[in-house]
């Protein structure tokens, strides 16, 4: 199996995702992100294991990085999606893979990705009363230093 | 008016000395047990307060004494406050009747052992009295598995006890001992089930492992002395140590012959037989993980209990035959 | 019901929370209802940090991650910038990268076991023999490296410190004893009946359930599930050595216990076999000039904990652009609640001792 096969195999089934092979990755459009995973994960190579989900900061554009792993077809696979920066937000997938309630939990904390419909969307990391993103690239370590310590 | 001042100096003289006993045996064994735990994992255990670490209880005395004793926040002053003395006063007062040998006897009521087991059960009172009072609600689950701990294991103990009273036909601790002149109690069977039983129970009585449940340490942090310091912990502390020593004793008196043997005086054997039995305690703590609080109580009900009821009417069954 | 409800905070601070994991635990009675872990109390931002660091200047950092097995952070990294810089280490120092892995594991798993054993109440005496061992395996590294926590050994390209005889006589020392002092937890833990009424069937993880949590290592293969990415992905020199997978059969605590016992003695194995395969070369390399990464790499290794990911994001810069660690404890921790609930309160610290978590991972 490689990633042409599995990028192929998304095209047919949803031409809306607009799927493409970017640099090593399957980079699917947002609104057909949830459909396309489920359809990776409950499909015939059953990406059953969703080994990480995070995010990467590219100032202009934000992407939410997922890496699935099938033990049948033994295939790493990582799937991107591209978010704007300006109030993120994507279907959540905690509903597929427990895994990603605790992951996209994270990534909401450090770079305030709304994931819609987690059951539990709060920061985890940092303190419940933080202010700002720390891992967003605009987020300065010195916002940390000017705030007044209570 | 006669008025007994020879006796009432005597008794006074007495006391004092189970006092000082007491307060002694518990800095020693408190001592030995960080010795014998040290020679079982392989370290030294305390070396630095005099030789061999050995005045390191009383450096940890005066230590709790100086300490603060901080009152937490929200806790039942008077409750809190009177717990420690529940816990410690009964465990000296058991002295009372333990026969260090023939005529090294505080008292020695007719119905010495029932004395023993009933005012060493008052502590229970002490111990819900601090999980309750202190406003903590791990105290409060170390006191509830401590009541529900103690008073179940109270059954199968008294019911082993109960088989020595029969071979012994007395109640009384020197009546007891003089009636293991023919032999140690020990050496008959039946009296070997009551020992194991006694043995477990009173395990369990003094809250230590495998049935240190009121105080896990990984669950409760310390149960229900966790709010206490200075030196109403170390009563807590001083009270764990007593019972644990009486429970010895006891048990070396009961199936071991008390202070029978040749050769040395009888005080000499009494403490080497209760301190074999403490050694061997010890060395069951520290070897053995802790049981679940079901698993402890199943135990107790459904193992323990049967098998000392079972074993009481054996023995009777037995000395009707005899005559 | 919700009146009933006995709200205890377990930690932060606590014997056996395993470092600052605070658990908010509502019982009835003592059945524990709700486990909720709150964590970030060790939160260091150690991700952000990367973004300022070039990829040498990292790897201390992976030493602070999980504080128990640092060589294998240490190799975690250096293995996934080796894979994006397209560097391959020479041979003796990929051996000698297997030999500290697995001596770290080793010393990651005794303090597994004996702190599991402690959370059972076993005072102290597993913990003493199993630091007793330890100080073995650390004395070795620390003729190896100079460190005896934080190792900074594994580096791009290379390691820190060859071999030298003496080392070498000191593994096989440290091997043969721990062969015979292996069968002491045995007596004293494995067979222990009050051990076994505690763990056995206590805190059944389903396999389904822990695939999809994303449980890994030792915790998912007590499921009975053959996954070690050293066998189903081998780097290094993984494939060239003998071992096998240990596994579990019910996935309870014992299970967990057990596969790492078994592991232990796998890890001796695979320690004598690279010693004795040890080729020649020098080892020890010297950088000058900071990596420029470009492109983005996700590496795997096996953490004693677990699955081990390194993703780096790349910009041609000497910094990283983005650098996420997939800690395995992570994952590991938040099947926390599935597994505590319903149980009770000394079944619940024994599932979480059970789990092996370390917070520097998972806070990161």
């Amino acid at each position: 199996m490689d990633l042409l096969t599995v990028v192929q195999a998304v095209q047919t089934m949803f031409p809306d995702a607009a799927a493409e092979a970017v640099a090593g990755a399957l980079v699917i459009r947002k609104e057909a992100a949830f459909a396309v995973l489920d359809q990776l994960k409950n499909g015939p190579s059953r990406f059953i294991s969703l080994q990480c989900l995070t995010a990467v900061d590219r100032k202009e554009a934000l992407d939410v990085v997922y890496h699935l792993y099938s033990f049948d077809v033994r295939f790493l696979l990582t799937v991107k999606v591209v978010l704007s920066s300006e109030e993120p937000s994507i279907d959540s997938v905690a509903s597929l893979w427990d895994a990603a309630n605790w992951f996209e939990r994270e990534v909401y904390d450090l770079f305030g990705i709304k994931f819609l419909g987690h059951p539990d969307l709060r920061r985890i990391l940092n303190p419940d009363d933080w202010a700002g993103h720390p891992l967003r690239k605009s987020f300065a370590s010195s916002d940390i230093i000017q705030k007044p310590l209570k | 008016m006669n008025f007994p001042v020879q006796e009432l100096l005597k008794l006074a003289a007495k006391g004092g000395f189970v006092l000082g006993f007491v307060a002694v045996s518990a800095m020693f064994l408190i001592w030995l047990e960080r010795k014998v735990s040290a020679w079982i994992q392989n370290r030294k255990g305390p070396m630095m307060t005099g030789p061999q670490g050995a005045f390191q209880s009383v450096a940890d005395t005066v230590k709790l004494l100086l300490k603060e004793n901080i009152v937490p926040s929200g806790a039942d002053f008077f409750i809190w406050w009177l717990a420690p003395f529940f816990v410690a006063i009964p465990a000296v007062m058991a002295f009372v009747c333990m026969p260090f040998g023939p005529h090294h006897i505080v008292y020695d009521l007719n119905v010495g052992i029932l004395y023993i087991c009933s005012i060493t059960s008052v502590s229970v009172l002490g111990i819900f009295m601090a999980g309750w009072g202190s406003n903590n609600k791990y105290s409060l689950l170390g006191g509830m598995r401590s009541a529900a701990q103690i008073i179940s294991y109270e059954v199968p103990l008294l019911l082993s006890v109960l088989v020595v009273v029969m071979e012994a036909g007395t109640v009384s601790m020197q009546g007891i001992v003089h009636a293991q002149e023919p032999g140690w109690f020990i050496l008959k069977p039946n009296v070997m089930v009551a020992f194991l039983i006694y043995l477990i129970s009173a395990t369990a009585e003094v809250n230590r492992v495998p049935f240190d449940i009121p105080e896990a340490e990984s669950e409760l942090v310390a149960g229900y002395h966790t709010e206490y310091s200075g030196m109403k912990f170390a009563m807590f502390f001083v009270a764990e140590y007593t019972n644990f020593f009486i429970i010895s004793a006891t048990t070396a008196t009961l199936f071991f012959g008390g202070w029978l043997g040749p050769w040395a005086p009888s005080p000499v054997w009494f403490l080497l037989k209760a301190y074999g039995i403490v050694f061997f305690l010890m060395w069951v703590r520290w070897t053995l993980p802790r049981l679940r609080m079901d698993q402890m109580m199943t135990f107790a009900w459904k193992v323990l209990t049967p098998l000392a009821l079972v074993n009481v009417l054996v023995t009777g069954w037995f000395l009707v035959r005899k005559g | 019901m919700i009146k009933d409800e006995l709200v205890i905070n377990m930690g932060p601070q606590h014997p056996s929370t395993h470092g600052v994991l605070f658990l908010e635990l509502r019982l009835n009675g003592e059945i524990v209802n709700d486990c909720r872990p709150h964590i970030g109390y060790l939160h260091r931002s150690i991700e952000k940090v990367a973004e300022s660091r070039t990829l040498t200047q990292f790897i201390p950092f992976t030493d602070r991650l999980d504080y128990l097995a640092s060589m294998n952070n240490n190799l975690g990294f250096c293995l996934a910038a080796e894979r994006l810089l397209q560097i391959e280490a020479v041979r003796r120092a990929q051996y000698l990268r297997v030999i500290v892995a697995e001596l770290n594991r080793i010393a990651s798993h005794l303090l597994a076991i004996s702190t599991f054993a402690q959370d059972l109440g076993a005072y102290a005496t597993a913990l003493f023999y199993a630091m007793r061992d330890r100080q073995k395996i650390v004395q070795i590294f620390d003729e190896l490296c100079g460190q005896r926590l934080t190792y900074n050994y594994v580096r791009i390209g290379g390691v820190s410190g060859d071999m030298t005889p003496k080392i070498a006589q000191m593994i096989r020392d440290f091997i043969a004893s721990e062969r015979e002092i292996l069968k002491d937890y045995d007596d004293l833990l494995t067979h222990n009946i009050i051990f076994k009424a505690r763990s056995k069937n206590i805190g059944v993880l389903a396999q389904d359930i822990a695939l999809s949590y994303g449980v890994t290592g030792p915790n998912l293969r007590a499921t009975g599930f053959n996954w070690d990415v050293r066998k189903d992905e081998p780097y290094l020199v993984y494939d060239k050595l003998d071992f096998k997978v240990s596994l579990g059969t019910v996935g309870d605590a014992w299970d967990r216990y057990f596969v790492r016992v078994q592991e232990m003695r796998e890890s001796l194995k695979i320690v004598e076999q690279a010693l004795a395969a040890l080729p020649e070369g020098d080892p020890v390399v010297k950088v000058n000039k900071p990596f420029r990464p470009n492109g983005e790499v996700y590496m795997r290794t096996e953490s004693p904990r677990g699955d081990l990911g390194f993703y780096i994001v790349g910009n041609g810069e000497a910094f990283p652009y983005r650098l996420k660690i997939r800690a395995p404890s992570f994952s590991n921790i938040s099947v926390l609640p599935v597994m505590a609930k319903g149980l009770n309160v000394s079944d619940a610290v024994c599932v979480l001792g059970s789990l092996d978590i370390v917070m520097g991972e998972i806070d990161r």
